[in-house]
């Protein structure tokens, strides 16, 4: 028999987990604040400096890196669910590079300077475009390989875009800008940021989580799934729309931040039951405590200039895939 | 009292069809067994019972068009295991057997008391209760057979469709399936089987289904159905068949000179 914990008490931890991280992070930046400057400034009795530190820089960036990370967490455990894929996430879908393609196109042709919202949105059209393009090229097919081959097929198509819109930057800091926001960050972010994602992130969030039965289901199958009543089609109609529009509306404010939708399932997943239903929640919850902690170290590792997050988090995916290669080869 | 009509049922998968006019009615507390050769239509005709192909005439279950159906209907009233039933996760049988749950289940709704209890009663039938906590994956062909069969049982449908259950299973695990199949039509469920062996399919089924190239050959009693003639008309095989016992046996003896 295999160790599983107790729902409430995994969900309670991660939750409180994501807690401290969340106030960690509101403790930590470039500018050291004593706890009660803090503390003073969150109760409205602080100076100027500390309230515009905590509320304008802080609390936007702690909040958003929980939202992101529970998008992002949730949408891979959703995928792997539904593809019944270990290594499933939103980018084998291609949804997270036609979002970042989206934001590119618009940092290339300058359209992200005519108004703050230009970016995000263009990001969340280039994930929508994208779930377009994916059901046109799988058609009516129900098997999960035809789907993954679409998607890769999208995520090439919009990777190969990136690549030239690096490629014709007509000068190195046009490219630049494109790579740091490649690399996926959650600095210098605001409420008017948080404005944009949380929306999607809300509508995203539910279609998953209203899936879980018909992902349980699919553990037996697609014919079997059916035959216990799940509508395949509207199953995947809600789960391609809301990875789209939820990690859309992530990408749009965060950038490409890979590796959270592959590895948080993978943490959580020993701890349950192992069905698909039982991993979405503590996966997203998992998923906000780990990119808070990973926007956390970004600012306390010190490097001469800051570390993107995307980095952080690619690091991170790296003992994922050796953990299943170790599986598979029977090494541990 | 749950019936299934088939009224000049076709299937067209592709180009090719697989199942053509297919008429036969199945009722309550009866075993039916479909046979016939490979490729023959057995499984598509299975699945087009559940509604997951689509279909040229009709197929009613209680008097009602299975393709108007909602699926959660339909899923209350036939249970079905496919054939080589794969599960992708790795769950324990406990949590395996609480899925034929599903179809009474609304989303995000909590499973109640009679959902764990019909668990309770579906692990016991298929005498799985000391196997719970086990990791579904990692048992045996015959313990494995029996868990799936237990999901199919927790749906407590009045219809059961099986799909070869008896595939790679030793000949005593073999006969412990088809009892706990007579087990349920006795007690009163729709019991519908797909299967290879011809000797047990006579020896446990009230009726038989035997279809080739998509066609029904023959319909009835094993006796009979199962004759020398039929045997080697639709297998190509050379066949004894021994009437004498309790049920046929069949003896195969090669393979006829076509």
């Amino acid at each position: 028999m295999k160790r599983s914990v107790s729902r409430p008490l995994l969900i309670g931890v991660l939750a409180a987990l994501a807690v401290v991280a969340a106030i960690a992070s509101l403790l930590v930046g470039a500018v050291n604040l004593s706890l009660g400057r803090l503390f003073a400034a969150a109760t409205g009795n602080g100076d100027h400096i500390a309230s515009i530190i905590l509320f304008d820089l802080r609390l936007p960036r702690a909040l958003l890196a929980l939202a992101v990370g529970a998008m992002l967490g949730l949408a891979g455990a959703a995928l792997q669910g539904y593809l019944r894929n270990p290594l499933a996430e939103p980018s084998v879908l291609g949804t997270s590079n036609a979002a970042a393609l989206g934001a590119v196109a618009a940092l290339y042709f300058g359209l992200a300077q005519i108004h703050p919202a230009v970016l995000p949105l263009l990001a969340i059209g280039g994930a929508l475009l994208s779930l377009g393009l994916l059901f046109l090229l799988s058609g009516n097919a129900e098997s999960p390989l035809t789907l993954i081959l679409a998607g890769l097929a999208v995520a090439t198509l919009a990777g190969a875009g990136i690549s030239l819109a690096l490629n014709l930057s007509p000068n190195p800091f046009a490219a630049m800008e494109i790579m740091t926001w490649l690399l996926g960050s959650l600095e210098n972010r605001s409420f008017d940021h948080l404005w944009v994602a949380l929306p999607c992130i809300a509508v995203g969030s539910t279609m998953l989580l209203w899936d879980g039965r018909a992902l349980d289901a699919l553990t037996l199958g697609e014919d079997a799934a059916q035959a216990l009543g799940t509508d395949l089609k509207r199953t995947r109609l809600r789960l391609l729309l809301g990875t789209a529009i939820g990690v859309g509306g992530a990408v749009a404010v965060a950038g490409a931040i890979g590796f959270v939708g592959l590895i948080v399932p993978h943490l959580v997943r020993p701890l349950t039951d192992r069905s698909p239903s039982a991993i979405l929640l503590p996966s997203a919850i998992g998923g906000a405590a780990l990119l808070t902690l990973a926007d956390l170290g970004v600012r306390i590792i010190p490097t001469t200039s800051e570390l993107k997050l995307g980095v952080v988090t690619a690091f991170l995916g790296v003992p994922v895939f050796l953990l299943h290669l170790m599986r598979e080869r029977r090494l541990w | 009292m749950v019936s299934i009509v088939l009224d000049q049922v076709g299937v067209t998968l592709g180009r090719r069809a697989v199942v053509r006019d297919v008429s036969a009615e199945f009722g309550p507390g009866t075993l039916t067994a479909i046979v016939g050769p490979n490729g023959a239509g057995k499984s598509t005709l299975a699945r087009a019972m559940l509604a997951l192909v689509p279909v040229t005439g009709q197929i009613r279950i209680d008097g009602i068009d299975v393709a108007a159906m909602l699926r959660a209907d339909l899923a209350r009233r036939i249970a079905y295991v496919p054939q080589g039933q794969l599960l992708h996760w790795p769950l324990t049988v406990e949590r395996l057997v609480g899925l034929g749950r599903l179809p009474h289940l609304a989303p995000m709704s909590r499973i109640s008391n009679a959902d764990t209890a019909a668990i309770e009663r579906a692990m016991q039938r298929a005498d799985v209760l000391h196997l719970r906590d086990r990791i579904a994956t990692e048992l045996s062909g015959g313990e494995r057979a029996r868990a799936l069969f237990a999901r199919a049982l927790a749906v407590e449908a009045p219809a059961l469709i099986v799909d070869e259950p008896l595939a790679s299973l030793d000949p005593g695990h073999q006969i412990d399936v088809m009892d706990l199949l007579r087990a349920e039509a006795a007690d009163g469920a729709l019991v519908i089987a797909v299967l290879h062996d011809l000797t047990l399919a006579a020896r446990y089924c009230d009726r038989l289904l035997l279809i080739d190239d998509g066609r029904v050959v023959a319909c009835g009693t094993p006796a009979e159905v199962l004759t020398t003639e039929r045997l080697c008309a639709v297998y190509g095989i050379d066949a004894r068949v021994d009437t004498g016992g309790a049920w046929p046996t069949i003896t195969t003896v090669g393979r006829s000179g076509r």
